[in-house]
């Protein structure tokens, strides 16, 4: 594939000057987005984005400089700041831009044309129709908050100095409706979606039905009192916690004195049910990706096997500090951050129950649908975990009274230990993770 | 103070971005297939940064942003397009797929006769953060790294990162009503993490410093101070127990926990989830909503505060809005187009993200009014509770009221005493509710300083928050002890 943005990134690293290194990031994408609200179209916004990202190395210390703009003396701007910020950084040995690894990159193919040929029209009419049918799914949805679709088709390239040359692009598209549902003063809310790489993956019944389900299940929700009991996490929780423990298992939080897990390889750090895989070449992982955002192949990382910490992720420079290579785990946040370490496709090994089998299983506890203050109440540094809580209490595996206004805490050492059943629902969600149903035995729940 | 259109400022020559007649005929084109009103919002952006972290300067970031948004209504749609490309060309096909979007029919060639509105700007930037040489910033971090590793107890502080930030936003809006107006807003934070490490594992103290001031808020803000008071937090943390869980009184310190009223009633006041009817809200102007002792405020045009700026992202001045008043609502926030449907004054809340976002209803610095309670006496009179010394973010469900926010330093309150620390943790809480349960506001009103961010479909904006003492005679704390 012949990559325009490629060209331009390999025409940058070429103004290396001696004794220097540099890479650039160049990016684009198009996106649209569709809000809908009572049959009429709210907004509709169309547009591209590009820009590069441009790190310097020079006598172990790193510059970095964006700009939202491909034009060429833009660019030239760009690489002149992040050399001159490259004079102000603290020398390290380490620092420095990835090399050629000759790990052979996943043929991933993420693109779908069809998305490019989808009309504006086409992508209306899903927004309306997803507002349709949440409306039509039960008397007491009284509205729909926004119904949505979006799309967006990405194209990314990378190059340095140091031989690194490698461009991806991909496609996404969504749907999504948050309901309000309501009966007599009460008004509950839930949301349903779906995600694919082309619209004719996208499932719309199912986003209706969910909107529909979660919102109404929880009319007639109280607050509990506080209680201490196993609580099920449903698979989109479990998608949040995963990306949690992900910051843990970075090998740049673990070189820094900032994980849990610092020190504990090797060890029992969770229970026996619990094997972790961050995997981006699974075709399958929304997160999928043949490159990290240094250009080095991604690859399938074990970080814990059967509860035993195997390893962490690492990018260039943490693997250099920590005299491992890279696992390719280098994320950025797009054109504007330099890279980080982090996972892309997180999963756990599913087990062999369904949901409905684990509450029966575990007989009297709490089913988590939805958590707040995640970023809030939760301290991945201590393993504090605490978050605002909606969702379903069983007893003798049968969902009873709907419950709200709760938190349910742990640490997360605890937790990783408490976990008594992964379930067999596995399913790729947006983000960095897969979802699945999860039992934890012993959390706090506080309420009245 | 005078207009910010062609005055001058540290920066240079400030003014517009863009000419008066480009904005014109972009605005024809955003009207010529028909449309009841057009925008152009023209956005230039400079960042830089720098960070600290493991007794290192990482690195240095700079970034600019430059480009127009434009948006094109049609009824009840509106069509938006942005495009980082300023010239004629870009503006122009910019202006045709919003107006595309927007999906203008009929209509004809309209032209619209721009003027130039004023509106006093509550702070200048003194210093502009690129006339300072990038090693002047580079110094604080490291004197703030020395700070925060040279307390008394300094061999349990394992870990230091610390953050520079600084930016200058110009904007210029224009709209088919005639209006334009221009605003910069300089913006600069500084922060610091501490990481202790002790018999019970790790902990973390944070404190910043977030301001709508150029380089001169160090003149005087001590970056010495703010590492220390981050490397006491961390300390502190090592000898909490556990939180309790369930509800108690909780006391939250003055300037701590103004969070609690951004979520508890700050977000259900904007006009979008009134008009959706998705805040519990709706429908009760002139209503006792909270307790007697509650009046808040929403104030664009505090000089400084984290949340300020002279006109608002569609172009409106900013403005001081008293949403509640001894208890009772009086007012929403509303952004332009709210307003202008339910044909009510704008409120100076719209506001976005950057040029390649729609506007919407968003607070500025949203503040709690002091009371007339000594704030020790407010302690003393609580035999037992909770109090919140810091608070973290939060989040809130407009539609069911119910809202969490994170406590990142508290202690319990014992026979009238703040006593031993408590490790983090979520409280949970009813809007409404706990505004009923506020029975005793202190007179030390105080702003949060640390410079939030806030958080809505998406986009990121800078908010301030200010309260005095206060007493919630009953929340849910979120922990793990009986």
């Amino acid at each position: 594939m012949t990559s325009p943005l490629l060209e331009t990134a390999s025409r940058v690293a070429g103004w290396a000057r001696h004794g220097e290194e540099v890479e650039a990031y160049v990016g684009r994408s198009s996106d649209t987005r569709v809000v809908v609200y009572g049959g009429e179209i709210e907004s509709l916004s169309s547009a591209t984005t590009e820009g590069v990202g441009i790190r310097v190395v020079s006598g172990g210390r790193q510059g970095f400089a964006y700009a939202g703009s491909l034009d060429p003396a833009v660019v030239e701007e760009t690489v002149a700041e992040a050399r001159d910020n490259a004079g102000f950084g603290t020398p390290d040995e380490h620092v420095g831009l990835a090399l050629p690894d000759r790990v052979p990159a996943a043929d991933l193919d993420l693109w779908r044309e069809d998305l490019a040929s989808f009309a504006p029209e086409a992508k209306v009419d899903l927004a309306l129709d997803l507002e349709r049918r949440v409306v039509a799914g039960d008397p007491r949805i009284r509205s729909v908050e926004s119904s949505s679709y979006g799309d967006g088709a990405g194209q990314a390239a990378v190059a340095t100095s140091t031989g690194i040359s490698a461009s991806w692009r991909r496609t996404a598209c969504y749907v999504s409706a948050y309901a309000l549902a309501g009966e007599g003063d009460e008004t509950q809310t839930g949301g349903g979606y779906s995600v694919g790489r082309s619209p004719a993956d996208l499932d719309v019944d199912k986003a209706a039905a969910d909107a529909v389900e979660r919102s109404t299940r929880l009319l007639g929700a109280r607050k509990p009192a506080s209680a201490r009991l196993p609580v099920v996490l449903d698979n989109r929780i479990t998608t949040t916690l995963l990306s949690i423990l992900a910051g843990t298992l970075s090998g740049e939080a673990v070189l820094k004195g900032r994980s849990l897990f610092a020190n504990r390889l090797g060890e029992e750090v969770a229970s026996p049910l619990l094997t972790l895989v961050d995997d981006p070449t699974d075709p399958d992982a929304y997160g999928a990706a043949a490159y990290d955002a240094e250009g080095l192949a991604t690859r399938r990382n074990v970080l814990v096997d059967a509860g035993l910490l195997r390893s962490f992720v690492y990018n260039t420079y943490a693997g250099r500090r920590a005299g491992v290579a890279s696992t390719g785990s280098a994320v950025r946040g797009g054109f504007k951050s330099p890279p980080g370490v982090g996972c892309r496709a997180l999963t756990l090994a599913p087990g062999n129950e369904s949901q409905a089998q684990i509450l029966a299983r575990v007989g009297t506890g709490l089913l988590v649908q939805s958590v707040s203050g995640v970023h809030s109440g939760v301290n991945a540094v201590s393993g504090d975990f605490s978050v605002g809580a909606e969702g379903v209490l069983f007893r003798d595996g049968v969902l009873a009274e709907p419950v709200r206004e709760i938190t349910i805490a742990s640490t997360l050492q605890r937790m990783l230990r408490d976990v008594v059943a992964v379930g067999d629902d596995l399913e790729w969600l947006p983000g960095s993770a897969a979802g699945v149903t999860l039992a934890i035995d012993g959390m706090s729940m506080s309420g009245a | 103070m005078t207009g910010r259109r062609g005055g001058t400022g540290p920066g240079g020559t400030l003014g517009g971005v863009l000419d008066p007649s480009s904005l014109q005929r972009a605005l024809a084109t955003a009207l010529a297939t028909g449309g009841d009103f057009a925008e152009v919002f023209v956005e230039d952006k400079r960042i830089s940064s720098a960070r600290l972290d493991d007794r290192r300067v990482e690195e240095l970031t700079s970034g600019r942003d430059r480009g127009a948004g434009i948006r094109v209504v049609v009824g009840d749609t509106t069509g938006f397009a942005h495009t980082s490309d300023l010239s004629e060309e870009g503006l122009r096909r910019a202006a045709e797929a919003a107006a595309a979007a927007a999906r203008g029919g009929g209509g004809g060639a309209r032209t619209v006769a721009l003027t130039a509105s004023e509106a006093a700007s509550p702070y200048r930037a003194r210093i502009a953060p690129e006339d300072v040489p990038k090693d002047r910033k580079v110094e604080l971090l490291l004197r703030a790294d020395d700070a925060a590793r040279s307390g008394p107890d300094r061999g349990a502080v394992v870990q230091v990162s610390a953050g520079y930030a600084d930016s200058r936003r110009r904007i210029q809006v224009a709209n088919s009503d005639g209006l334009m107006a221009s605003d910069e807003v300089v913006r600069t934070r500084f922060g610091v993490t501490a990481v202790a490490r002790g018999d019970t594992g790790m902990q973390t103290g944070y404190e910043g410093v977030a301001r709508t001031m150029g380089f001169e808020i160090f003149d005087e803000l001590d970056v010495e101070q703010v590492a220390r008071a981050a490397s006491a937090r961390a300390l502190a943390k090592l000898a909490a127990r556990p939180a309790p869980s369930g509800v108690v009184p909780v006391v939250i310190a003055a300037g701590r926990g103004a969070v609690l009223f951004h979520e508890a009633c700050g977000h259900g006041l904007e006009a979008d989830h009134i008009e959706k009817q998705s805040s519990v809200y709706h429908g009760r102007v002139g209503e006792m909503v909270a307790s007697p002792h509650v009046t808040l405020v929403d104030d664009g045009t505090m000089g400084r505060e984290w949340g300020a700026f002279a006109v608002d992202d569609e172009g409106r001045p900013s403005q001081r809005n008293v949403l509640i008043e001894n208890g009772m609502l009086t007012e929403y926030m509303w952004d332009f187009l709210r307003a202008r449907k339910a044909g009510h004054a704008t409120s100076g809340n719209g506001r976005r993200q950057s040029y390649q976002d729609l506007p919407m209803v968003r607070m500025t610095n949203t503040y709690l009014l002091g009371g007339t309670e000594d704030p020790e006496e407010l302690v003393r009179q609580t035999p037992h509770g909770v109090y919140v010394a810091q608070m973290g973010g939060g989040q809130v469900n407009t539609a069911t009221g119910d809202f969490v926010f994170g406590m990142t330093e508290a202690y319990l309150i014992e026979d009238g005493e703040v006593t031993v620390p408590l490790r983090d943790a979520n409280l949970i809480g009813n809007g409404p509710e706990v505004l009923r349960h506020i029975d005793a506001v202190a007179g030390d009103f105080a702003m949060a300083g640390g410079g939030g961010m806030c958080g809505k479909n998406g986009q990121s904006v800078p908010v301030g928050m200010g309260q005095p003492t206060l007493r919630v005679t009953g929340i849910t704390v979120g922990g793990t002890a009986a």
